[in-house]
């Protein structure tokens, strides 16, 4: 008696300590079974612990599907006491929509034997390309308590046009799209409820930024608005109806290609582009100062080789 | 050298009191320790510089959006009155790897008076620019730009758009507004598809550095006159651009001729007909 009674006591607290290490992530139910924490339109630091960037897991019968997964491992971790407050089905898979630092810093947090990590088949390469890189830089502006143990942790099942995941009573279809916002860009959508998460492919509100193709991405949000669904989860912004939540982003996009593209033609020096492109655009976005130059340089250094 | 190695020992000091958490949290800081001074003595011999304020000036921004490509416009600014010419201009990143970016030098009958281009930086720095004149005179300026990780910023978004494009060469001449036909200054671009691999990029998969892959030399002529000629480290951005303000020959050139070499001894080699229709 006394043997069960010390068990049930270790059983009903152990989850409980566990827990109590790392508070769970406020989370918003999206629609059933669809949980996501919005980030915040900042840049990463050590105060939020990268949490700038949407992320979020699905609740299937059998097992759950993370969706990236943060910009530090305790931003991870939070969000897997998020996951065991709320189930505890297996954690199968973590699909990184992309490799950009904001989603995929706090994978280490959810290393496990039954865990296979998801994502584009380019993901590897430009983890194994940039991930030394990443951990140096926001090594420095965030500190090494936070970096110090963020580890790159590529995708071991990769996706190179479509890809269906199992949940039990969910299915949900994967799809690898030609270099847009990054060169590795994954869309993950739920069926059962028509919940399209985006990744980077989407921002709301947070500046998009672009580090792939401007030509790509534009040729992406075109079909991306052809997909049946009923909702976006953004990287970076609110949840939102679907097709409309494109709109934002395609005016942006083609301001910027429309200007960029007149300066190459009348001949104006890359520096014009720096100063002066998409600039109607500036009170529409957060953080436009610190991301706009750079979208506008990476834009010319593309347009002027057509 | 010895000015070099000891910056070198510094840096990887700080690396490794940032490892074992000595407290560094903010953003990247400059070195305390200044490497002009040995810079003067490997690249410039220790010889005499005078200040470039009405002899050359170099524009960059203050704050680099994009540390791989920073854009850097070097003026000749020398006043009509003044016989001299220069020679060539050094371009110096001083807490680079390899501070030493570019040596232009400028073709005798060219008149050269503005280069632009778009270098690497990586980290808060200064960057000087040195002319050689024709009297023999050194004269200096400088700017400070605030970027860093340039040098070992991971290249091309786009790595099959990249490897599409190795050796391309593309000429393009500008319009000169508001000059009026008798300064008859020209403006052209020149752009070469080349990775310029820094050899300071890391390769994950293989733990190695990507190796050093990058321009090293480039010559621009109209018909047999050399317009300008480019000497090239790892500093100048992937898919060196430059862009340049010359006077065309009296006689009135046919051609515009370039040739790049890059350090695996490729070369490169394109020529265009001149535009006289005076765009």
């Amino acid at each position: 008696m006394t043997h069960r009674l010390l068990a049930s006591i270790l059983l009903l607290t152990m989850p409980t300590i566990a827990a109590a290490q790392f508070s769970p992530l406020p989370i918003d139910e999206m629609a059933p079974g669809i949980f996501v924490h919005l980030g915040m339109s900042e840049l990463m630091t050590k105060e939020n612990e990268g949490a700038i960037a949407n992320i979020g897991f699905i609740v299937g019968t059998d097992a759950v599907a993370v969706i990236d997964t943060g910009g530090s491992v305790r931003e991870g971790k939070k969000l897997l006491a998020a996951i065991r407050s709320s189930t505890d089905k297996p954690i199968r898979y973590v699909i990184n929509t992309h490799g950009h630092p904001d989603h995929v810093f706090g994978n280490a947090a959810f290393v496990n034997d039954g865990t296979t990590f998801v994502g584009h088949s380019k993901l590897p390469r430009a983890l194994a390309t940039r991930g030394h890189f990443y951990l140096d830089s926001f090594g420095r502006i965030m500190g090494d308590e936070l970096i110090g143990e963020v580890r790159i942790i590529p995708p071991t099942l990769t996706v190179d046009g479509t890809l269906n995941l199992e949940l039990g009573d969910r299915r949900l279809v994967l799809r690898a799209w030609p270099t847009a916002h990054s060169d590795n860009d994954l869309t993950v959508l739920d069926e059962k409820t028509g919940t399209l998460f985006a990744g980077d492919l989407v921002f709301l509100t947070h500046i998009p930024v672009l580090d792939g193709s401007l030509r790509g991405w534009l040729k992406a949000i075109d079909e991306l608005g052809g997909i049946a669904a009923q909702r976006v989860v953004p990287g970076h912004g609110p949840a939102s109806d679907w097709p409309a939540a494109l709109s934002d982003e395609r005016r942006y996009l083609q301001r910027l290609d429309t200007d960029v593209r007149a300066l190459i033609k009348s001949g104006k020096p890359i520096t014009a582009a720096a100063n002066t492109a998409a600039a109607s655009e500036r009170s529409r976005w957060d953080l436009f100062d610190d991301y706009n130059a750079r979208n506008a340089t990476a834009a010319f250094s593309e347009i002027e080789w057509e | 050298m010895l000015g070099r190695h000891s910056r070198l020992l510094e840096v990887a000091g700080l690396l490794l009191a940032m490892q074992f958490g000595a407290g560094f949290a903010a953003a990247a800081t400059p070195d305390s320790y200044d490497p002009w001074p040995g810079l003067v003595q490997d690249i410039f011999k220790n010889r005499a510089m005078n200040d470039g304020a009405g002899v050359i000036a170099i524009e960059m921004p203050y704050r680099a959006e994009d540390a791989a490509i920073v854009p850097v416009t070097l003026r000749a600014v020398l006043p009509p009155g003044d016989t001299r010419r220069i020679l060539a201009i050094t371009l110096v990143i001083d807490q680079n790897p390899a501070p030493m970016a570019a040596r232009f030098e400028l073709g005798p009958d060219a008149s050269v008076s503005e280069i632009s281009t778009r270098v690497r930086v990586n980290n808060y720095t200064d960057v000087h620019a040195v002319a050689e004149l024709s009297d023999g005179q050194l004269y200096v300026t400088k700017t400070f730009v605030k970027a860093s990780g340039g040098c070992s910023a991971p290249a091309a978004k786009n790595l099959e758009q990249a490897e599409g494009k190795l050796g391309q060469i593309r000429f393009r001449q500008f319009a000169r507004p508001g000059e009026g036909p008798s300064s008859g200054a020209r403006e052209a671009q020149i752009m070469i598809g080349h990775p310029n691999n820094s050899g300071l990029q890391m390769d994950q998969v293989t733990q190695l550095y990507v190796p050093a892959f990058f321009i090293n030399e480039l010559r621009i002529w109209q018909d047999d006159s050399l317009v300008l000629s480019m000497a090239g480290g790892i500093s100048i951005s992937e898919d060196p651009n430059i862009r340049f303000t010359y006077i065309p020959i009296p006689s009135g050139a046919k051609r515009i001729r370039v040739e790049a070499k890059d350090t695996e001894g490729h070369v490169f080699q394109n020529e265009w007909k001149v535009d006289d229709s005076g765009i």
